[in-house]
């Protein structure tokens, strides 16, 4: 049947179009459906960054076309490196990450365990858990800003009717100690689903046989918790964590809507800073040799990442 | 079938001559940019007089303020031809003169008959020379601008409010001439019941993003004895940046923020300072003058119950106010410069810019501002008039970019943070200003 069609085809297709593919290797062939790609990936991609690495050592302005680029050589490395601002928006950095991928990996397994259960009403839970994760950030950012107002805010509302502290002392966003926090909640709150969907794959593909054998020798459901479900599903949360790490070390937006980096400097992440040096500041060269620290960074790191998944999964 | 191909005929050739006709009259279309706000309301009011004139079509193209700066002097960078006029910041002016954004306008207005000395001299200097002080102009005045208060007239009058004030402070309640008077205002309101409502003492500028904390903390600092550079020798700036008048000054700043803004004002700048006032939240609201058409005109907050006041004094008396406002400049890089250069020579008349002010933007033209009738002309305009008297403006360099990142992060650390002392801030601003001036090789 497969081939009648194929030979269908093959007879509608009009002869000079017929010749000139005929003279095509299977090989050329590939090549030629996947240069289109290939060539926009060198126009968006490649080039971009070996454009920004040779940015990068120099002073260049993206304000100033006319002035001459001289060669700085490692000078904006060097200075990058020495800056203490700079390795303190590394810290602000490390911080988010750590304690959003922490928060979200033990919420989104737990939520993920739970909703296994296949208890009554399950699907329609697992659809409002979602939800979060479906709105836009612009969206949510702006929506979180409310809610945090000390004077109209919900959020500080319901902390002042548990802790009897006056919503107006409920600075989230104006606090240098809360503004952190009040960030970590909001991409907590937004993408723990996110981490949830992919641990539930992972609890999903646990065959039940091995749930029925060792129930069959008798192993305590805390037993079995820990010789199977986590073992089992310790790849897909590994996995979860490495897409939420790669996402949040470049967290950009919701920092940019909710405090814009401040009170001060606090929540000012590596993002924040980059933006602010290529764009506000004009410091291109600078600011081209800070993202490629970064990348180098991110890179180096889901490296390592990667080769510590692959030693689980083939455990 | 003839009858049809004719048909066809005579559309197609109807449709190409109406799109060509319609080209025609779109091909001298000019485009002015400049920020989303109330005073580009009236200008797009204002410029269909032009068009009656010269038959000359006016397109906009205006941004909000928060990506005002990113958005056009991208397009100025890109050597786009979006604008063909634009309205752009004060300190814009020595980098589009110094990268070629802008037209020289000397020529012109020398054959046009157009003199600056026509001008508030102080929005000659702030918006249309490069470099400063010397007569090489860039832009004509266009849109005054300056830092002021606005205070609640209503409250001030209340005569239980002034007995206990009187008590309290010693003098009478009024528009504070001093900051010290200021504070002790602000202090007094600050969460005081007023009409079964909570309100606070002051609304001042703290945003972090673009220019806010600097604009505030500038209005302040000029007064306690800011300056931004040795006046005998260019570039510096120890000593003055960093003096003890400004240390005061910044403190003063901070203190103000922590004892009488009202909570969550972290970031708060020219439409949060609004929403402040409107809301009936603040007594006392620091503003540039644009705002206060609007709020004169509010129901809620306007009328009677608005006052407006000059910038107060410093310790010394010292007094001076934060600039803001724009020059018109011609885009060097339009196709239609010429029509661009007739838009400018239009404003220019005593008659628009008359009429520039009765539609709510602020005039910077001598005949208007000096006519004995425009002191009354508005609630504000005196207020505005004395405050044009006494303005100083940030660095114009073609790296203010860099520098006011700089003092923006100085004085947010500082003053919303609570990081370090005024006296690092100042020290810091220092270094990085230094730092900026050495890589543009000017020290």
């Amino acid at each position: 049947m497969l081939n009648r069609t194929a030979e269908n085809v093959a007879r509608a297709t009009p002869e000079p179009l017929a010749r000139k593919v005929r003279g095509i290797s299977d090989k050329g062939l590939a090549w030629l459906f996947i240069s289109p790609t290939i060539l926009l990936l060198l126009a968006i991609n490649i080039f971009p960054l070996f454009w920004a690495i040779y940015l990068s050592f120099t002073n260049f302005r993206a304000n100033r076309p006319n002035e001459v680029v001289k060669n700085l050589g490692f000078a904006n490395y060097q200075r990058i490196l020495g800056d203490q601002d700079i390795w303190i928006a590394m810290q602000t950095t490390a911080h988010f990450v750590f304690w959003t991928i922490l928060l979200q990996t033990l919420i989104g397994f737990t939520l993920a365990w739970l909703i296994d259960r296949k208890f009554r009403g399950h699907a329609f839970w697992t659809t409002i858990i979602l939800v979060p994760m479906m709105l836009s950030p612009a969206v949510v950012g702006n929506f979180w800003r409310f809610l945090y107002e000390p004077q109209i805010g919900l959020f500080a509302y319901a902390i002042s009717f548990v802790t009897r502290i006056p919503p107006t002392d409920i600075q989230m966003l104006s606090n240098v100690s809360l503004a952190p926090w009040s960030i970590i909640i909001v991409d907590t709150w937004m993408w723990t689903p996110y981490v949830m969907l992919i641990c539930l794959a992972g609890l999903r593909s646990i065959p039940e046989y091995i749930y029925e054998a060792a129930e069959v020798d008798r192993a305590s459901n805390w037993r079995q918790f820990w010789s199977i479900t986590l073992p089992m599903a310790l790849p897909f949360i590994m996995l979860a964590v490495l897409f939420r790490g790669i996402e949040n070390f470049k967290m950009f937006d919701m920092v940019n809507l909710l405090t814009g980096g401040g009170p001060g400097s606090t929540t000012e992440v590596a993002s924040i800073t980059l933006k602010r040096q290529a764009f506000e500041s004009w410091r291109t060269g600078y600011s081209s040799a800070f993202a490629i620290i970064l990348f180098v960074a991110v890179f180096g790191l889901a490296n390592i990442y990667v080769k510590a998944l692959n030693k689980v999964k083939q455990r | 079938m003839k009858s049809s191909l004719k048909l066809a005929l005579g559309l197609a050739s109807a449709i190409t001559a109406s799109t060509a006709v319609s080209n025609v009259a779109h091909a001298e279309d000019l485009t002015l940019c400049w920020a989303a706000w109330d005073p580009a309301n009236a200008l797009v009011e204002l410029s269909k007089d032009f068009t009656k004139e010269t038959g000359i079509g006016m397109k906009f193209e205006f941004v909000p303020w928060t990506n005002y700066a990113d958005r056009f002097l991208n397009e100025l960078n890109s050597h786009g031809k979006l604008c063909d006029l634009i309205i752009g910041d004060s300190q814009w002016i020595g980098g589009s003169a110094e990268n070629g954004h802008y037209v020289k306008l000397n020529d012109f207005f020398d054959k046009e008959k157009i003199s600056m000395d026509d001008f508030v001299p102080a929005t000659v200097v702030g918006y249309s020379e490069w470099p400063k002080n010397t007569p090489n102009y860039w832009a004509l005045p266009a849109m005054g601008d300056v830092v002021g208060w606005t205070y609640r007239k209503d409250w001030f009058s209340k005569p239980e409010l002034q007995k206990e004030f009187k008590e309290k402070y010693g003098w009478d309640l009024g528009p504070p001439t001093t900051f010290d008077q200021l504070k002790q205002i602000a202090e007094f309101f600050q969460k005081r019941e007023i009409d079964g409502k909570t309100v606070y003492g002051a609304s001042i500028y703290t945003e972090r993003g673009s220019e806010g904390i600097t604009m505030g903390a500038m209005d302040v600092l000029y007064s306690f004895g800011f300056q931004y550079e040795n006046p005998k020798k260019p570039y510096e700036m120890e000593g003055f940046v960093n003096s003890e008048k400004s240390v005061k000054g910044l403190e003063f700043y901070k203190a103000l923020y922590d004892c009488c803004t009202p909570p969550g004002a972290s970031n708060s700048y020219m439409g949060e300072g609004v929403d402040a006032f409107k809301s009936g939240q603040v007594a006392m609201h620091m503003n540039f003058a644009f705002t206060w058409p609007g709020l004169q005109k509010d129901e809620n907050v306007g009328g009677d119950k608005i006052g407006y006041f000059v910038n107060p004094k410093g310790p010394d008396g010292e007094q001076f106010a934060q600039l803001g406002g724009q020059g018109i400049s011609v885009v060097s890089y339009s196709d239609k410069q010429e029509s661009a250069l007739k838009y400018i020579k239009w404003f220019a008349n005593k008659d628009v810019q008359a009429k520039w002010w009765s539609l709510g933007g602020y005039s910077c033209l001598n005949a208007v501002v000096k006519d004995p009738a425009f002191p009354a002309s508005q609630p504000y305009a005196q207020t505005f008039l004395d405050s044009m008297a006494i303005v100083k403006d940030f660095w114009a360099e073609p790296s203010y970019a860099p520098l006011l990142q700089a003092s923006q992060k100085r004085f947010h650390d500082y003053v919303v943070a609570g990081q370090g002392s005024a006296k690092d801030a100042l020290d810091g601003l220092v270094k990085d200003w230094t730092q900026v001036f050495q890589d543009d090789g000017k020290m």
